[in-house]
């Protein structure tokens, strides 16, 4: 059994402006110590999708389909099911991890909050146990720094705060939703760098949600590709770099300028992305691609596994693709 | 170099902070955002400036056309110190040098129509035009960045970034500018759409023959739409060299690590990149360090780097480091 089981998530919002369907049909599953990449772009859905799972969607947002954790269901649970497994089993960690911490605690304070919440553990004992662990995010004078507020420590510092509250309880699952998008560059290399050791040490298995496709190709074995709230393409990572599969992923691909390259102009991607309250009846992607046929727009492209591991969702045949 | 469109010497910003418990006596600390970066900029090239949040770059770009007070020198044509121009005086030569910025929706009026926002430069550049003079540069203008006409009457809110970014653009380039300082121009764009607004610019700056200074903290973006490119580190130029220089051979190790960080959308390339680690966080502005500010975090840090500020060296290729010198990754590794 998987230790986590998508199956057909749909995720919907009632909105003044009609029904935004964010994620339309995303079915996935994940063993442990695996690492899944979700790349998209914004209002590709990547996110609510984990919102979702955590069960952290808005008030006017909607779930439906199925996500088991170990057979369990957990989609949509009472707070009673998911306030456990949250945290224990499944963490997260999120962009911007100033909105994230508490600016009016201490970090020993909101660190410990989780082991006495979670573990009921005495709080004297927590604090111990979160200065272990912030030491072994490599955060200098830890013992010292505990006792700090969040403002007072720097973005990455920060993102490492939110790193070891996440892993206090050693949960089976990270959902990292854009980690180092907020960071400089060379302060997103350690991140990463520590995130790739943590998760060697801890074998969780990890979701990175990003926008990046360096990050990605330098972190996760598999990677799912999203537009328009569907999935378009998953791979391992090294196929699906070499050989994209997938009209969108190919586009993607060519319109990132590369720091290891010099080209002539992008091949910029023509046109938007769609408007979700407008849910397309067939490919999302049908409106912006080269390969477009009527079928594309008529009826939902299904995702299919047409190589070993290799899933794309696109009606023309890979050789068509040039 | 008398040719120079812009020629910039010794410019500095220094910001005055007050604390919330100073008392009136006491004096304001003092953050030296840019503190003295030199450049020069010929017509129609394309400056980059990479950093990372911090160093300065947008300062620098805002202290070109007074929108934060700088001392030092910015000489335009050879003839016009930007710097200390009148408000006035300045007023006319800010048709010739216009921004683009980074958040394509906060930097257009929301109460303005398409139309409107696109003509307000020519409104205050241009007195003398007439209503159907304005009408059809606006019109042309829209249709060279790739908006449609009956876009016209529409306003901000309906557009997505993308196009927000190219009513930006259209707005810069309506007074017909010799320079363009474009700041992060699009780092709040998605991938797809960052590579249509990236052709474009560079589209226009080739046939316009527009200068440009284009200020980033992406440096594969930098790297593809720039002549030249100079990396900032707490308000100080630490290399400036022609892009393929910088890129292929840095000299800096500040500039070293900061590329070895860029992540590379290559399984393979990634798996065998060396990344240069940075010890520790960026110093504060407000007690920047002594000599070299890299000193803190450089891994070829001796004690002449915390006595003596290294000046910038080279003719065309630029470093500021007493040991500059390609990267150790570079090197034959010890077995």
């Amino acid at each position: 059994m998987a230790l986590l089981e998508i199956t057909d998530l749909r995720v919907a919002f009632d909105t003044p402006d009609g029904t935004v369907n964010a994620v339309n049909g995303v079915t996935l599953s994940l063993d442990h110590g695996q690492t899944l990449g979700i790349v998209g772009e914004s209002g590709s859905g990547k996110s609510q999708l984990a919102f979702a799972v955590m069960g952290l969607l808005a008030k006017n947002g909607r779930a439906t389909g199925s996500v088991r954790l170990e057979g369990q269901e957990i989609l949509n649970a009472p707070a009673a099911v998911i306030n456990p497994i949250r945290a224990r089993r499944i963490a997260m960690i999120f962009q911007d991890p100033m909105t994230s911490l508490n600016p009016y605690m201490r970090v020993a304070d909101q660190m410990a909050e989780v082991l006495t919440l979670h573990m009921g553990m005495g709080k004297r004992e927590a604090v111990d146990e979160c200065i272990r662990m912030l030491d072994a995010v490599k955060i200098p004078d830890a013992k010292g720094r505990i006792r700090l507020y969040p403002h007072e420590f720097s973005g990455g510092m920060r993102q490492r705060v939110m790193i070891a509250m996440a892993l206090l309880c050693r949960p089976e699952i990270l959902i990292a939703d854009e980690p180092t998008t907020a960071l400089d560059v060379t302060v997103q290399a350690q991140i990463m760098a520590l995130l790739a050791e943590l998760r060697r040490d801890l074998r969780m298995a990890t979701i990175l949600i990003t926008h990046d496709l360096g990050v990605v190709a330098g972190f996760c074995e598999e990677v799912m590709v999203m537009y328009g709230g569907q999935v378009m393409e998953k791979a391992p990572v090294d196929p699906l770099f070499a050989a994209p599969a997938h009209p969108y992923t190919r586009g993607l691909l060519r319109a990132i300028p590369r720091v290891d390259h010099h080209g002539a102009d992008l091949d910029a991607i023509p046109g938007t992305p769609p408007n979700m309250t407008r849910a397309p009846k067939g490919c999302p992607f049908a409106p912006r691609c080269d390969y477009v046929r009527d079928a594309c727009l008529d009826a939902r492209v299904p995702l299919v596994e047409y190589e070993a591991g290799r899933f794309r969702a696109c009606n023309r045949r890979v050789e068509e693709l040039a | 170099m008398t040719d120079a469109l812009l020629r910039v010497e010794d410019l500095r910003v220094t910001f005055a902070l007050r604390g919330e418990g100073d008392m009136p006596w006491t004096s304001p600390r003092l953050l030296h955002a840019v503190s003295g970066v030199s450049f020069d900029l010929a017509p129609g090239e394309t400056l980059g400036i990479v950093g990372e949040s911090g160093c300065g770059k947008s300062t620098l770009a805002r202290a070109l056309i007074q929108m934060v007070p700088a001392t030092g020198r910015a000489i335009w044509q050879g003839r016009t110190d930007l710097l200390s121009l009148s408000p006035r005086e300045m007023l006319r030569h800010r048709a010739d040098i216009q921004m683009v910025f980074q958040d394509p929706l906060a930097s257009l009026n929301p109460r303005m129509t398409v139309g409107q926002i696109i003509a307000e430069p020519l409104r205050t550049h241009q007195h003398g035009l007439g209503r159907d003079a304005v009408k059809a540069r606006v019109q042309e203008m829209m249709d060279r960045v790739g908006l449609l006409p009956n876009q016209i009457n529409r306003y901000p809110h309906e557009f997505s970034g993308g196009q927000c970014q190219r009513i930006g653009i259209a707005r810069a380039l309506i007074v017909r500018p010799k320079l363009l300082i474009c700041d992060e121009p699009v780092s709040a764009l998605d991938v797809s759409i960052q590579a249509q607004v990236i052709n474009l610019l560079a589209e226009l700056q080739r046939d316009l023959g527009l200068a440009m200074i284009f200020i980033a903290h992406d440096l594969s973006v930098v790297k593809h739409i720039s002549d030249r490119v100079m990396v900032l580190y707490l308000g100080r130029t630490m290399e400036i060299a022609p892009r393929h220089d910088l890129y292929a051979n840095p000299q800096h190790p500040y500039t070293q690590a900061l590329l070895s960080a860029v992540p590379i959308p290559d399984p393979a390339a990634e798996r065998a990149k060396h990344i240069i680690p940075l010890e520790g966080d960026l110093p504060s502005p407000l007690r920047p360090p002594s000599g070299c500010v890299f000193r803190t975090r450089c891994v070829r840090a001796r004690s002449r780097c915390a006595d003596e500020v290294p000046v910038l060296q080279g003719v065309d290729h630029r470093t500021a480091c007493h040991f500059p010198g390609p990267a150790p990754a570079l090197r034959a590794e010890p077995a």
